[in-house]
């Protein structure tokens, strides 16, 4: 079956997810990162779902994208928030505490 | 595809609901939106009535908990069993709800006194413990994450919530980028063991591991490991923890409190259902990776706590290391004999940490309504102007160190016990290790004391502070229970049975 390419694809997709995370900067790009990471996973999934016959992984799915959507609003709200503070959403500039 | 789904819909039918069962999550539903209501109409100079709305509904959630423990011991399991109301659940969600109280108290003069919403934050608050009861009956990856994420996403905001002061924002998002990041890693581990074991349920993934004997499959070793890197993130874990200290300096100290003790308590009981029930057979994957991470989180917290010289930050990394003293049992839990005890140790040192902690940062706050400064020295003196303030202080950071017979000592005297019935050489090596960082703690915990007892005040302002009447009901309760669980631990003890949690769910 098919179903190994699925998983290959979201192994890469949640790869490049992580790079995202760690090696970005601006706080969109690393929120955009994070809906990587969580793309992968539904499509793992679905994919499991499909290889299981069983109804649960499209269940799971649907709970992960409704509260990834949540927290993306939460996220975005943030973003704006530091941005009408700063004037900037570079993260690496985020260091008023240290220690 | 659709077709079949809707041939099985015809058949649906609606599962029992055990309506006592779950009566707690029931009264918090209705007083969320209750309070969101009330919160819209009522006029600004009465939002104080918010915040005890907000206090009554968290003892009145409190109250079918209490019948439930007077009814009986028979577990009460809902839909298809991946929502059980049992002894150890129970005794979680009244801690939950207390924790949620406490701070309720904590944050009243806070909230009133900083110009902060009133209303908004008491609706997050709620929800936020909402997602903590639900997590203590959770036994489905489903409504694992659900519960993780319902108790995680207001947390985010409440970091935040001082929306004008930089600090706060850098609290907040860092609080939000590694925590979302956490439950990508928790949710791809999850599919994996979705994938791998065929079904959501605890339970039945419970058994598929155990069939395997053994021998892992590569996707299930990683699927573990991702699992327990998310909830690593949650109870901030070294080397999982960098956001910890920044988060916890930043936030309003209220939410601090709450974020140290209850959202880190919510992880452990999240881990510990996964691992008792789900993942027991996999130790050869967790038995290490947690050895692992409950020594560096002890070791590593400890140090860095010795040179903070502001006392919330200290407060964090030293909620850090105790992180790692309430991980040390579960790295052994399937050596030995030594799950009960286990079981027991995690469950009574999350009880007793939260309210020393809790204590501890009621004290802080009170103390630094007047210094308006956030450093040890703060505290010079405090003996000598304020004598009650003093001798709690040194209630709580002595209960912390672990000296008898204040509360943690009866907590960390179990998770040796528990190392000791392991009886295996890692558990003793994990029991060394353990032993020399009590012995550092004691280092910092003691340069607050010594402030406190025998430096001079530092502006010689010796007029007494004025405390907040509901700060000082919390400080009570915190006192209480700290002193009350070390002498007579045994009240909490019989809650956590660990066949309540894996026999009556055939695990």
């Amino acid at each position: 079956m098919y179903a190994f390419n699925f998983l290959l694809l979201s192994a890469a997709l949640f790869s490049f997810g992580i790079y995202g995370v760690i090696a970005r900067k601006n706080a969109v790009m690393v929120l955009m990162s994070i809906e990587l990471i969580l793309n992968s996973v539904n499509l793992n999934l679905v994919a499991f779902a499909l290889m299981n016959n069983s109804i649960d992984g499209h269940v799971f799915a649907l709970f992960v994208i409704a509260i990834a959507a949540a927290e993306v609003g939460v996220g975005l709200a943030m973003v704006l928030m530091i941005y009408r503070n700063r004037r900037s959403i570079a993260l690496d500039e985020l260091s008023e505490m240290k220690g | 595809m659709i077709a079949t789904l809707l041939a099985q819909a015809a058949e649906w039918t609606r599962p029992d609901i055990d309506w006592h069962g779950i009566a707690p999550e029931l009264v918090l539903v209705v007083g969320i939106n209750l309070v969101l209501l009330i919160d819209l109409w009522i006029d600004q100079s009465k939002k104080w009535m918010i915040a005890s709305l907000t206090g009554f509904i968290m003892l009145g959630a409190l109250v079918p908990v209490v019948t439930l423990a007077v009814v009986g011991d028979d577990v009460r399991s809902m839909f298809f069993d991946r929502y059980v109301v049992d002894d150890y659940a129970l005794i979680l969600k009244a801690l939950f709800l207390l924790v949620g109280y406490l701070i309720v108290l904590m944050s009243q003069t806070e909230l009133e006194e900083g110009g902060y919403y009133q209303g908004e934050y008491y609706v997050m608050l709620l929800v936020s413990v909402l997602g903590m009861v639900a997590m203590a009956s959770s036994r489905d990856l489903v409504s694992i994450f659900v519960s993780l994420e319902l108790l995680s996403i207001p947390a985010y905001m409440m970091a935040a919530w001082r929306k004008r002061d930089v600090k706060s924002n850098e609290a907040g998002v860092k609080y939000y980028l590694l925590g979302v990041f956490a439950s990508g890693v928790l949710l791809y581990g999850m599919s994996y063991l979705y994938g791998t074991t065929g079904s959501t349920k605890l339970t039945e993934i419970g058994t598929a591991l155990a069939d395997t004997e053994g021998s892992l499959l590569a996707m299930q070793v990683i699927a573990v490991a991702f699992v327990i890197v998310g909830f690593g993130f949650k109870v901030s874990a070294v080397p999982f923890h960098t956001w910890a200290p920044d988060t916890y300096q930043g936030a309003p100290l209220p939410v601090t409190a709450f974020l140290s003790v209850g959202s880190k308590a919510a992880g452990f009981v999240g881990l510990m259902s996964l691992l008792f029930v789900g993942l027991y057979a996999a130790d050869g994957v967790y038995e290490p990776f947690i050895f692992v991470l409950a020594a560096l989180t002890m070791t590593v917290g400890n140090v860095l706590a010795l040179r903070q010289t502001n006392i919330v930050r200290m407060l964090a990394y030293s909620s850090v290391s105790q992180g790692g003293f309430i991980l040390m049992p579960l790295a052994v839990i399937a050596s030995g004999d030594a799950a009960e005890s286990a079981l027991k140790a995690v469950v009574i040192y999350l009880l007793i940490y939260a309210l020393s902690n809790l204590g501890a940062f009621a004290v802080v706050m009170a103390v630094s309504r007047k210094t308006k400064s956030g450093e040890i020295s703060s505290f010079g003196g405090l003996i000598q102007y304020s004598p009650g303030l003093g001798v709690l202080m040194t209630i709580f950071v002595a209960s912390l160190t672990g000296i008898p017979p204040l509360g943690i000592w009866i907590a960390k005297l179990a998770s040796f016990r528990a190392l000791i019935d392991a009886a295996t050489g890692i558990a003793y090596t994990l029991a060394i290790i353990a032993a020399i960082n009590t012995v550092i703690s004691a280092a910092y915990y003691m340069k607050v004391l010594r402030e406190i007892w025998m430096r001079p005040v530092p502006d010689g302002d010796t007029s007494e502070i004025v405390v907040p009447q509901p700060i000082w009901a919390a400080l009570g309760i915190c006192t209480v229970g700290t002193i009350v669980l070390g002498l007579f631990p045994g009240l909490v003890m019989r809650f956590a049975d660990l066949p309540d949690l894996t026999g009556a769910l055939g695990g």
